[in-house]
């Protein structure tokens, strides 16, 4: 579904992303994990468009979008949780689920109902303005506004950063539940544990280069992944 | 009670103007509070507009020239934005500053250039240019009319902001560029969106501010555009509300302190207002909290 193909990114004057190449296909739980400024939070941002990339090749469903920008980008069906969730602080829980679809005309009651049935908190709390939302909520609002544009890819951003570790079992889960319904999924996570868990295929990557691959399994068991993300 | 018997001219010629400096005022919120930018060349919008109505209706009939100016002064504004604005979308704060700065002048020149510099005419338009009497006083329709006409298009703009797409779109630009065009929103036509309704309303003000003061020159931006400016700072910049009271509050103050007979001080007071207000309350009476963008 998604090909990317030696991406170099330069961000912030140096080069973050040196020549990167993996694949998402179609159904599937991908995962990157790395350090903290491995460079993945700058390859999803490459994907969505948000920076230029410097070479390289990004196909999504067959179709070259290295160089569009973020406009032509989301409306091929891709969307970004972004990292630290970035709910819109002073619109109602109602109305983030509301410009999650702004490029829907159709109607959005059955996917409001739909968000609202996986996070019944969200609903509890529907004309809360988002900001009043504690993290795990604030990150529940992020993945349903998320969907609200019915992607066929989702990609996530750190999800479970800064939240507590029954909260972000729950979030997992509902990762799961997501994938399970059709929707493909591109995580970044510097929680491996986890990550690893879910995944289909996970790439580990060290300073802007992916130093190993393999499915999530693979990847639990491989020695220096436990050594160096696990803490095992 | 006979403070206000004996100042009801004031009061009433303070509300007026005080509404046409909302209308202006609200121009200048909005784009702050989208770009973060004080659109110095909102004022000689405002100017041109005028310029507008007197030479269009030296050929039209008022009823279609009134269309008309309120039509061009929203695509003079919608060029300004794309033209000195967008293309400096990335570059440092500074530097769109500086663009707006030239791009008043610019809008300056061409009216001096146009007009040599003569002051002009404004058009007499029918009915709101009539002359009433209230009380022991008399007036002009258009003192009686604005209030209503500015609370009426700020209502609708409210409920425009509150209850639309395009009005979610804007509070979610408003604060945070990036995750809004995560969402799919086209951040450039919210934007343009923002300086269409600034210049429609500028371009209202213009005709009930004209009407008034019957005169247009090349300068006639600068002084309401600044009122209208520290109006809006007043309110806290970026609310329209604050804007909107802001504006009634410097209006209303000005024209009684000229009923007091210390006319040659009305523009030091509203000056004066903006320094304390900077001084004791810098966000304004409605202002954010946070001043800066997350």
């Amino acid at each position: 579904m998604l090909k990317v193909n030696d991406l170099k990114v330069n961000y912030g004057g140096i080069e973050a992303v040196k020549g990167v190449s993996f694949e998402v296909p179609e159904k599937s739980i991908v995962t990157l994990i790395g350090a903290n400024g491995a460079g993945k939070s700058t390859i999803l941002r490459s994907i969505s468009g948000l920076v230029k990339p410097r070479s390289g090749k990004i196909v999504f469903l067959g179709e070259e979008i290295l160089g569009l920008g973020t406009e032509a980008i989301i409306p091929k069906g891709i969307t970004l949780v972004p990292e630290g969730r970035k709910i819109f602080q002073d619109l109602s829980v109602y109305e983030n689920l509301k410009i999650g679809a702004y490029l829907r005309k159709d109607d959005l009651t059955d996917d409001i109902n739909m968000v609202y049935d996986l996070f019944p908190r969200l609903k509890e709390r529907s004309w809360q303005m988002g900001g009043t939302l504690s993290g795990g909520e604030q990150q529940m609002l992020a993945v349903g506004r998320a969907l609200m544009s019915r992607p066929k890819l989702l990609m996530m951003d750190e999800p479970s950063l800064g939240l507590a570790p029954l909260i972000v079992r729950d979030i997992f889960a509902i990762i799961r539940e997501i994938n399970k319904q059709g929707v493909t999924i591109l995580l970044i996570e510097q929680n491996a544990n986890m990550a690893l868990h879910v995944a289909d295929i996970g790439y580990v990557m060290e300073t802007g280069r992916i130093t190993l691959s393999g499915n999530g399994k693979e990847l639990m068991a491989n020695d220096a992944v436990k050594a160096a993300y696990l803490g095992t | 009670m006979d403070f206000f018997k004996e100042n009801l001219p004031y009061i009433m010629a303070g509300i007026s103007v005080g509404g046409q400096y909302a209308l202006i005022a609200i121009g200048y919120t909005m784009v702050y509070g989208i770009l973060r930018l004080i659109n110095f060349a909102h004022g000689e919008i405002f100017m041109a507009s005028g310029f507008m109505m007197v030479y269009l209706s030296a050929v039209l009939p008022w009823y279609i020239a009134i269309p008309t100016v309120i039509v061009s002064t929203v695509l003079l504004g919608f060029i300004v934005e794309r033209v000195a604005y967008k293309p400096l979308r990335t570059a440092p704060r500074m530097s769109i500053m500086i663009s707006a700065i030239g791009i008043s002048y610019l809008i300056q020149n061409v009216a001096w250039y146009v007009t040599s510099g003569l002051a002009k005419q404004y058009p007499v338009i029918p009915w709101i240019s009539n002359t009433v009497t209230i009380g022991n006083s008399t007036t002009k329709m258009v003192t009686l009319a604005t209030p209503f006409l500015t609370l009426f298009l700020v209502s609708v703009l409210v409920v425009l902001i509150k209850y639309t797409k395009i009005g979610m779109a804007m509070r979610a630009v408003s604060r945070d560029f990036e995750t809004s065009q995560l969402m799919g929103i086209k951040i450039n036509s919210v934007i343009s969106a923002t300086f269409i309704i600034g210049s429609f309303l500028a371009a209202v003000g213009s005709v009930l501010y004209f009407s008034n003061y019957t005169t247009v020159t090349p300068i006639s931006g600068a002084m309401p555009g600044l009122k209208a400016f520290v109006a809006a700072v007043f309110g806290g910049i970026g609310s329209i509300p604050g804007a909107v009271l802001g504006a009634f509050i410097i209006g209303i103050s000005e024209n009684i302190i000229k009923g007091l007979g210390w006319t040659a001080f009305s523009d030091a007071f509203t000056f004066a207002l903006l320094i304390i207000i900077l001084v004791a309350k810098p966000t304004g009476l409605f202002g954010e909290k946070s001043t800066d963008k997350v």
